[in-house]
């Protein structure tokens, strides 16, 4: 058993290797693109909410620099929108540092409140500052790299699997310890010789950076940002919450549980005539059932899951 | 004898309330120094200065020839000063081992080394069957040692220990009193804050009594004791009348 959870990731990534090579429809892999990109922000957004304790409700602000990155680096620059994921490594960080400077003196519900607020700013940024993101006409990527989806959903595949083993290794080593502490009593910490501030500003920053990497691939992936869609507060901000909080908060595994029923169900909602303008609704209704039910998400609630399960067999 | 820690003129003021006014001793190094008053007397709110958590009003205090009185928390407690809560603080979804672990990393450079101090300190405080216990769920006595355990962890050369036998059992009594007494046989000096009168008079080797924020008494536990200004803070004045 414990063998076999050592090398899931690993088949798990095999697996998913090869999956194009058995001939899927452009359709099922864009959606796969979509799981696993929305599991990179997902981690990402793990590191800081479910491990440190800082829940964000922004986090579109670092999609968001991370794909203006990528945008900028082809409208402005002329180069590939590709550099924009290197690039957006330090503009992004840089970007948090600002952010953690100013929003992780607050604690609490007032740090989520100022990063909702951050989102909701740089959305109106980017949409007046015309002369670097052309406002609210978006950014567009003329000449896409590949017209097969194969290889996009490699680069995203690869970026994921980076990112689930860094965030192993970070909860695992003293930063983690580090992390939790801090979520678990700010004062405890740094009573122990936790640098509070430095901690919350490193997961900040690593939270960030990779959320923006999955926003700077979104342009190249979609060939097309606007400021409406890459900072959006629903569609980015409160939708990683909720991935995070319906597969489980703090586990490994719960942000890729929770970006597959996440997508799924977008996608089968909207889908559904009439209905499907409605899908923030079934997002909220779902919600609320897993704050009920499994307040710990599907990951951190397996046991209770199970149980429930094995109650229906046997009865 | 220089002094370990120092306290020079501290007053905290909380709006107009002093919760401490002029307040002025020393610990020296390897002792234990009880710390004692009624209620509201500023016990812990002295912790909270020394500690780092509030800066004081007016006044310093210094560890080790440092002033340490501008400093954040956890730079005093990498200078060498662990403090325990009265309310306990453990890392609720963290077990024993790892609240131990998190404060172990910082005099350890890799994990090893931090799980091998955490586990010896837990050893040292009698809570190694309960290493894999989730904090939350430990019974309160247990909780005040881990307290004591974590703040071990950060090898300090001096530990505050506030209420560490608030609402424990006699047995648990007589097993933290043995482990006080072990700490101090490591050479590490203890402040202690106690209201256990019996506890207090046993272990320490001089006392500071606060009053209403003052400093009203320094000495041995027999000094204590027939200090008339102590009893009277303690039991009230005598009514004639």
């Amino acid at each position: 058993m414990g063998q076999m959870k050592r090398y899931a990731p690993l088949a798990i990534l095999g697996l998913l290797a090869i999956l194009p090579l058995v001939g899927l429809s452009t359709y099922a892999l864009h959606i796969l693109i979509m799981v696993i990109m929305w599991s990179v922000i997902g981690m990402a957004w793990n590191l800081l909410g479910g491990y440190c304790g800082q829940v964000s409700f922004g986090h579109a602000a670092f999609f968001g620099v991370g794909a203006y990155t990528a945008g900028i680096v082809y409208s402005k620059g002329g180069a590939s929108a590709w550099w924009g994921m290197p690039l957006s490594i330090v503009f992004v960080s840089a970007f948090a540092m600002v952010i953690g400077f100013i929003c992780l003196r607050l604690r609490g519900p007032f740090f989520a409140l100022a990063t909702l607020a951050i989102g909701v700013i740089l959305r109106v940024t980017a949409e007046n500052l015309t002369g670097l993101t052309d406002g609210d006409l978006g950014i567009m990527i003329r000449e896409r790299t590949w017209v097969e989806k194969t290889w996009y959903f490699y680069v995203i595949l690869i970026l994921a699997a980076i990112t689930f083993y860094l965030v192993k290794k970070v909860i695992e080593s003293r930063l983690g310890y580090y992390f939790v502490a801090v979520r678990e009593d700010q004062d405890a910490a740094e009573s122990l010789g936790i640098n509070t501030t430095l901690y919350k500003t490193i997961a900040l920053c690593l939270s960030a950076v990779f959320t923006g990497l999955a926003g700077a691939f979104y342009t190249n992936y979609m060939g097309y940002i606007d400021p409406k869609v890459v900072f959006a507060l629903h569609d980015i901000s409160i939708v990683t919450i909720m991935i995070v909080m319906i597969g489980g908060v703090a586990t490994f595994w719960g942000p890729v549980i929770g970006s597959v029923i996440m997508v799924l169900l977008a996608e089968v909602i909207r889908s559904i005539p009439k209905l499907g303008a409605a899908h923030h609704t079934f997002f909220g209704i779902l919600l609320i059932v897993i704050i009920i039910f499994l307040p710990n998400g599907i990951m951190g609630d397996m046991p209770k899951l199970r149980r429930i399960l094995r109650m229906g067999k046997s009865s | 004898m220089k002094p370990l820690l120092s306290v020079r003129h501290v007053s905290m003021f909380f709006g107009g309330l002093a919760a401490l006014h002029d307040v002025s001793f020393s610990v020296n190094k390897g002792e234990i120094l009880g710390l004692i008053g009624p209620n509201g007397a500023g016990k812990t709110t002295l912790f909270n200065v020394v500690n780092g958590f509030y800066r004081p009003s007016r006044g310093d205090v210094f560890f080790k020839d440092q002033r340490i009185s501008h400093l954040k928390p956890n730079k005093i407690c990498s200078l060498g000063v662990a403090r325990t809560f009265q309310v306990v603080k453990p890392l609720q979804r963290m077990t024993v081992l790892d609240n131990v672990i998190a404060s172990a990393f910082l005099r350890s450079r890799t994990k090893a080394e931090a799980v091998r101090t955490a586990t010896e300190v837990l050893g040292f405080t009698g809570l190694l069957a309960d290493r894999d216990v989730i904090s939350k769920g430990l019974p309160l006595g247990k909780r005040k040692r881990l307290e004591i355990a974590r703040a071990l962890a950060t090898s300090p050369e001096l530990i505050l220990l506030d209420e560490s036998f608030a609402g424990l059992n006699p047995s648990e009594l007589n097993e933290s009193i043995q482990i006080i007494k072990d700490i101090r046989d490591r050479g590490i000096t203890i402040m202690i804050i106690e209201h256990h009168m019996k506890v207090i008079m046993a272990i320490s080797d001089r006392i500071v009594v606060l009053n209403y924020g003052e400093r009203i008494a320094e000495g041995s536990p027999a000094e204590i004791r027939a200090n008339p200004l102590v009893i009277t803070a303690y039991l009230g004045v005598a009514d004639n009348a």
